[in-house]
């Protein structure tokens, strides 16, 4: 099921949120609908923490996790870094990481086997970020965008990408993720598709502005409902098993 | 009509679903379909679909803001331009063509169709077409405005002249003609004993004074009358008076001086002739031939009256004349100067009207003395007999004061055919009635005087035979106008055009 929620009347709750399998944070927000649209969503099945890093509400820009484990800037406090791993469940690992581009929701993408990296990380950030989240890691650009976690939203179930995406890429990307992929946009067509959306595997919020076309093609995608699989999908699928074969 | 042109290099593009109504698309810059985009972004907001052109019925032309008036036909570059201008907003997207889009010409309305290029949503251009209605409004504009309502001025210019004829106004008229003066005047309004000028601005007023400064003696006053006035801006809004007083004293006439001014012009005598008239009065001693000149501040400050004016001239018969040698004359220390051009002359007269009846002749002195010969007939004033009402005159020892006091030569024969005519200001100027004899007079003294007529403009009377045989029919001592100081008249003749 994918939900339209606004972050104090601002549409891009990616940045503001970072939702996993087996957790979920949100932003410090002035009011408290934003964390209660997902607390009602979720609670029963994942814990839903608000948090900050740094100090600041963009969480999901700056921090990067998967059902495995959580990483977060050089720059987060001791007392964040203690309040997380008090809310995080026991098998959640958290790790702070020292690079360069800290904002690491902007340079990785990643679900709980694979993750989609800046071209320009660190080794030792690779290495982390494979230990850590338990991922295969791959240096990549989603149209010629270095940015890939900005551009690119990843579940376990499927893949959302940059509009400008060329076919020949999302076929590359589709055969190294394993993932059944699709070129899309949200907020009523904006490129930054990770900015306005998060999803895991069975539950995703998208920006207000959304449109129902947008919202059919993220569920489709990422087959959030019950309904048959759409012929992106389908298709998808087929050069899949192409592929494997 | 609209098409979206690409800002990214493209290489097999992928298509995605317009974000709005699902369609497959390629991905542009805002992500939906042009449908879509068309009726989500309008880049013509902000332009004005309608407008007002001021127009001014009476010169034909178009108001342009803020303050200038042009002419321009319909359907124009000039007139595209214009609306052009009044559209607000057009800076913000790139204008790609504008034409006229035919209305009928009394509808009051112009079209003009605009397509425009304009960035949306990041990246994509779109080109809308779009129809701007101007409403075509009347105003009259400032110029118009003056002219309809006539009693529009700022500034007025009183000239008065307090004599006995019009002469010196028909003189005014000719050199006001000649330098161009009245280019300005909103209106010439005739008075009694003078004429009023009327300007839109003080200077303009100004500058009809300096005018009359330099060709007449004249004084000037000047008062203002408030209209208006806004005390938070400190605007004043003034009429302006200059009251313009030209000397009494016309050409020919005899005017009686003070003591004290006769001791200041170099002991000229008190009964003297005014031969000329400048910016200065030009008097003549007949008896000497001394001459003085009398500006108008000197007037003013010594006012003196003419005792004799032109409409008293009497004709007399020259029975002998007989110039007067230097040596014979008397000449004392302090003397002004003495006119080189004239010939003094002791001259025995008659009466024209006694001519035969009276043999005693009457011997007095003139100035005339180049011009007289027996037999001629002259005017001149007889003081004798004359009744003078001047405190001057009434001082003056009787026996120092001529009996006849002779002014101008008189020609006989003298209503032939003129073939030069003047140019009048206007027509319907009753101040300028040319039927009367003070105009005559005038025309007169203009053949008389050389001087005189360099001033001005006198034109060939194209209606009139020049004679072939002018030189043997003319007496060569009457004065005429020769014909290279006559002007063509400029003379449009609109010749109908023929297939």
């Amino acid at each position: 099921m994918a939900f339209r929620v606004q972050f104090e009347n601002n549409n891009e709750i990616g940045v503001f949120s970072k939702l996993t399998n087996s957790y979920c944070l949100v932003g410090i927000g002035g009011s408290e609908n934003f964390y209660s649209t997902f607390e009602s969503e979720l609670s029963e099945t994942i814990p839903v923490i608000h948090a900050s890093l740094a100090g600041c509400r963009i969480i999901g820009r700056m921090s990067v996790g998967n059902k495995h484990g959580l990483l977060v800037p050089n720059s987060t406090f001791d007392t964040e870094l203690q309040h997380l791993r008090n809310s995080l469940p026991d098998k959640v690992k958290l790790q702070r990481i020292e690079e360069r581009l800290s904002a690491l929701g902007n340079v990785v993408a990643c679900n709980d086997y694979v993750a989609l990296v800046h071209p320009d990380i660190d080794r030792e950030t690779e290495e982390i970020i494979a230990d850590t989240l338990n991922v295969e890691v791959f240096r990549q650009t989603i149209a010629n965008n270095v940015l890939v976690g900005s551009y690119s939203v990843l579940s376990n179930r499927g893949a959302l990408v940059h509009p400008n995406t060329p076919l020949s890429d999302q076929q590359e990307l589709s055969t190294l993720l394993q993932l059944p992929l699709a070129a899309g946009t949200v907020n009523r067509g904006s490129n930054a598709v990770a900015a306005g959306m998060v999803v895991n595997d069975w539950c995703a919020f998208t920006g207000m502005d959304t449109t129902s076309t947008e919202v059919t093609v993220i569920e489709s995608i990422f087959r959030l409902n019950d309904a048959v699989p759409s012929a992106i999908t389908s298709s998808m699928r087929a050069t899949l098993i192409e592929s494997m074969t | 009509m609209d098409q979206i042109i690409h800002v990214d290099n493209a290489e097999a593009k992928p298509t995605i679903l317009c974000c709005e109504c699902g369609v497959a698309i390629e991905p542009n810059p805002a992500n939906m379909c042009v449908a879509c985009l068309r009726s989500h972004v309008d880049i013509t907001e902000g332009i004005p679909k309608q407008g007002t052109l001021h127009f001014c019925r009476g010169c034909e032309r178009y108001f342009q803001p803020p303050s200038e008036w042009i002419s321009c036909s319909l359907e124009s570059r000039e007139l595209l331009s214009l609306c052009l201008k009044k559209l607000k907003g057009l800076n913000r997207v790139k204008l790609v063509d504008a034409s006229f889009v035919w209305t009928e010409p009394h509808s009051k309305r112009i079209k003009v169709k605009l397509t425009v290029h304009g960035e949306v949503l990041g990246g994509a251009m779109l080109q809308q077409v779009f129809i701007v209605e101007f409403t075509v409004n009347h105003q009259m504009c400032t110029d118009c405005h003056r002219s309809e309502a006539q009693d529009y001025w700022r500034a007025s210019v009183q000239v008065r002249q307090k004599s006995e004829n019009k002469k010196t106004f028909y003189y005014l008229e000719q050199l006001i003609l000649k330098h161009k003066v009245h280019a300005t005047t909103l209106g010439i309004k005739p008075v009694h004993e003078g004429l009023d000028f009327f300007y839109a601005t003080e200077s303009h007023a100004r500058k009809m004074i300096d005018f009359l400064n330099a060709v007449l003696p004249c004084k000037y006053q000047h008062s203002k009358k408030l209209i208006s006035h806004d005390i938070h801006s400190n605007v004043y809004n003034y009429k302006f008076t200059y009251s313009v007083d030209i000397v009494p004293v016309s050409k020919d006439s005899v005017v009686c001086l003070s003591k004290k001014l006769t001791h200041q012009l170099g002991g000229i005598a008190p009964v003297c002739l005014v031969y000329r008239v400048t910016n200065s009065l030009h008097l003549i001693d007949p008896t000497t031939a001394q001459i003085a000149e009398v500006n108008s501040n000197i007037f003013w400050r010594y006012p003196f009256k003419s005792i004799c004016n032109p409409n008293q001239l009497v004709e007399y018969v020259v029975m002998d004349i007989e110039p007067i040698m230097d040596k014979d004359r008397t000449f004392f220390p302090g003397q002004g100067a003495i006119s080189s051009k004239h010939i003094l002359a002791d001259v025995w007269l008659v009466r024209a009207s006694e001519l035969g009846i009276n043999n005693n002749t009457i011997h007095t002195r003139t100035h005339l003395g180049h011009v007289l010969k027996p037999g001629d007939s002259a005017f001149g004033y007889n003081l004798e007999d004359s009744n003078i009402n001047d405190l001057n005159f009434e001082n003056l020892n009787k026996n120092n004061v001529p009996d006849v006091i002779l002014v101008k030569k008189c020609y006989s024969g003298r209503q032939r055919q003129r073939v030069w005519k003047l140019k009048h200001l206007t027509n319907d100027v009753t101040a300028f009635d040319t039927d009367a004899n003070d105009y005559q007079e005038f025309l007169n003294e203009l053949e008389e005087d050389p001087e005189l007529r360099q001033n001005i403009n006198i034109f060939k009377d194209t209606s009139k035979q020049i004679p072939v045989d002018t030189y043997d029919s003319v007496d060569h001592n009457e004065p005429y106008i020769t014909l290279e100081e006559m002007l063509d008249d400029l003379d449009i003749q609109d010749v109908e055009m023929t297939e």
